[in-house]
């Protein structure tokens, strides 16, 4: 059969498309952006009618995927890693509420930080919520997870955790399909009509539930063909491998030969008697772990009794994403010598577009800020965070979504006025709009600037769950009228925003001012878009 | 049969397109291929690259390791450079000399170009000027470089026209056309220079 090839990410959409799901709900975050919009472009998820809107943050995502399990049908909910930390509170009560229809929640962590503020490991939230986690290590597992993390999810009744990284999210391989696409699941309630209300009294016997059921998880790990165990003739070493780790194992033995045992993990909770036999058989155990060492630091333990090398003792980096010639180097391979890169090389950062808004907003606030004092500048996740960069180093602050307006908010408290928030319009929708809240409930004396593009540029232009919606919003929460200002951030503007920026930087309360143009990139596409379907229209007359 | 390559480029050049019509050659001529891409922060004007991986073995990793790479295949003269760690010994680099300044520390032209030419296989071609010039097309300059790679990259070289076919079939037989001529304009310059 004809492979389709596909981005690990895409795989995954497939592969639930394939598995009957009949909602996907996300919002935007690489690397897991084009598990959504793979779905939202496809012709056959169309005709299926399965659901994939953006949702307005990871948390609302979330508990509108729980809301359909309890419905009876396959959810599947996906973001970035920094997204479970939204949608923590959903994900770690979803473990006790459990699923009905198949629920998985596919989390993408990015180690190396390509495109994010922290490399957290989404395995370790997995035992947290004491969740089953899947962890394909290739495109072809990543697809046929997908209905079997909806099978796992409905056989067990709870969520399941699929935890993919940025290499496997954007890497291309053939992929071969189901021959037959699971036909969707009915509407149907579930038996226990108390199983999502989480009263004390209800929510401690479903807690006893999801613990006496880890047996059972961890028999579905033993079990799994997803884990294996390979013997060989060497026991000087035993090697396990998680995910990717297995792959970057292999690419140091091309044809196979692996001199020693392996154990190969891509499900958990670990699957514990292969632990015992490799530990039990081999000198000592190699643990390749894409991110954090998980399963190191539980084979080491704390009084460091075992012989465990990996991430802990400086075999491989301790940060940074795994690279096939670092494993090779902890099998004792020698990396050929290389090329180094040569001196005149410069660096080449990402930058804002030419002719973007947000140069235009930092250009005037900096000659504002100058008049102030610097220091002062809270900004957010999204694009204009590059306003850090040269020529601007205009921001103060990136921590986390909607942190900008709260932590100017803090800092007013604590004297430092003028404080002023820089955040988009889909970051200010996503977790802005309640910290604004608290400032409009004390009158503390912020400027926020929220710079709207009218899209989610960073990830590529997704639809702005703001659009439109900005001053309505800002006025329902309580910011006085005539302190909410709409601007054109162009450059002949550029007095009087300062003018604006310099008015309510005075004023003793909260003001918000929209300097609002569509972002470049999304115009083009728009163009481009609109031209095409007018030839089409031009063609059929 | 086996090539290993990193494709190089600046967000917004559009190296992906190189690796869709190598990506669709080798899959429909049943060999493994895995493709690893840059997506996000780095696309706003950053160094982008793609390792491009092609086997008729299964392949395992995504990443090609360091000293692996049988081929860089560059669209901007600095970011051919920039992957150097990753060329095997014996390795060409294939660099576009047109440069895409959008940064103020960008080299001297004369002391880049005196450092691609130091290097023991090199291949340096002005993909712009011939998709112009030669093709009639300067968005085909991707093309040009394909073409210009296409000698050391271990497929049949008729691989690679199905590819740029399979790929541009939706806008039809004038892209298709433009895009093989540039192929061909690419290798063409490739035998005559190495």
């Amino acid at each position: 059969m004809q492979k389709s090839l596909l981005l690990g990410v895409e795989a995954i959409a497939q592969g639930a498309i394939d598995g009957g799901m009949s909602g996907v709900y996300a919002y935007p975050g690489t690397p897991s952006t084009e598990i959504t919009e793979y779905i939202q472009h496809s012709k056959q998820a169309k005709e299926l009618n399965i659901h994939s809107d953006w949702a307005a943050n990871e948390k609302t995502a979330m508990e509108s995927a729980l809301g359909m399990s309890y419905a009876g049908k396959r959810a599947m909910v996906c973001m970035k890693h920094v997204g479970l930390n939204v949608a923590a509170d959903c994900f770690m009560n979803a473990a006790i509420t459990g699923a009905n229809g198949g629920m998985l929640i596919v989390v993408a962590d990015d180690p190396s930080m390509h495109s994010s503020q922290n490399e957290q490991d989404s395995r370790v939230y997995g035992k947290f919520a004491m969740m089953p986690v899947l962890e394909p290590s290739n495109q072809q597992e990543a697809y046929d997870m997908a209905r079997f993390g909806f099978e796992l999810s409905e056989a067990f009744e709870i969520p399941v955790l699929m935890r993919i990284t940025t290499r496997l999210a954007h890497s291309r391989a053939g992929v071969a399909r189901f021959a037959e696409v699971m036909v969707q699941n009915e509407l149907k309630l579930p038996e226990d009509k108390v199983q999502f209300v989480l009263l004390p009294a209800i929510a401690r016997k479903r807690y006893k539930k999801l613990l006496s059921n880890q047996e059972k998880f961890e028999a579905a790990s033993e079990d799994s063909a997803y884990n294996t165990y390979s013997d060989a003739a060497d026991k000087s070493m035993g090697i396990i491998a998680c995910g990717l780790g297995y792959n970057y194992l292999m690419e140091n033995y091309p044809d196979g030969d692996c001199p020693y045992p392996v154990v190969k993990i891509s499900q958990y909770p670990i699957p514990r008697t292969m632990i015992k036999k490799i530990t039990g058989e081999c000198g000592k155990v190699l643990v390749l772990e894409e991110g954090y060492p998980v399963i190191e630091e539980i084979l080491k333990g704390y009084l460091e009794k075992e012989a465990v090398i990996g991430r802990l003792d400086g075999t491989l980096s301790r940060d940074g994403e795994l690279t096939p010639d670092m494993v090779g180097r902890a099998l004792g391979f020698k990396i050929e010598e290389s090329l180094e890169i040569p001196d005149i090389v410069a660096a080449r950062p990402p930058a804002l577009c030419v002719g973007c808004s947000h140069i235009d907003v930092y250009k005037a606030l900096n000659e504002v800020i100058a008049e102030y004092g610097e220091g002062r500048v809270f900004a957010d996740i999204g694009c204009y965070t590059l306003g850090a960069l040269p020529p601007f180093n205009a921001i103060n602050s990136c921590v986390d979504m909607g942190a900008s307006i709260t932590m100017a908010k803090g800092a007013a408290d604590a004297g430092l006025i003028p404080s002023v928030a820089v955040i988009g319009d889909s970051t200010f929708t996503h977790s802005g709009m309640t910290g604004l809240l608290d400032a409009v409930n004390e009158r503390t004396p912020i400027t926020v600037i929220i710079s709207d593009n009218e899209s989610i540029s960073m990830t590529g232009g997704q639809k702005s769950s703001a659009k439109g919606k900005l001053e309505a919003i800002c006025e329902g929460l309580g910011v006085e009228k005539e302190h909410i200002h709409v601007l054109l951030p162009v450059p002949k503007k550029h007095d009087e925003i300062k003018e604006i920026f310099r008015k309510e930087f005075e004023y003793k309360g909260v003001s918000v001012i929209i300097p609002r143009r569509v972002c470049v990139q999304k115009n083009v596409r728009d163009q481009k878009i609109k031209k095409a379907s007018m030839a089409k229209t031009a063609a059929k007359a | 049969m086996k090539t290993d390559m990193v494709i190089a480029g600046v967000g917004g050049q559009g190296i992906l397109s190189i690796a869709a019509a190598l990506g669709s050659a080798a899959l429909d001529n049943d060999l493994y291929m895995k493709q690893a891409e840059t997506h996000g922060m780095s696309q706003r004007g950053g160094d982008v690259q793609s390792f491009m991986r092609i086997s008729d073995k299964p392949i395992y990793s995504d990443l090609i390791p360091k000293g692996g790479a049988d081929i860089i295949l560059s669209v901007e003269p600095m970011e051919a450079l920039r992957y150097l760690p990753y060329l095997k010994k014996g390795g060409y680099v294939v660099t576009n000399s047109t440069p895409f300044i959008n940064i103020t520390d960008y080299p001297e032209q004369e002391k880049l170009e005196a450092t691609i030419k130091a290097l023991p296989n090199y291949v340096l071609i002005d993909a712009d000027r011939i998709a112009k010039e030669e093709v009639g097309s300067a968005r085909a300059f991707n093309f040009v470089m394909l073409g210009a790679a296409s000698p050391f990259i271990d497929v049949p070289f008729e691989y690679l026209e199905e590819g740029i076919r399979k790929i541009f079939a939706r806008k039809g037989e004038e892209v298709v056309d433009m895009n093989i001529k540039a192929l061909h304009a690419g290798r063409k310059f490739s035998q005559e220079n190495r």
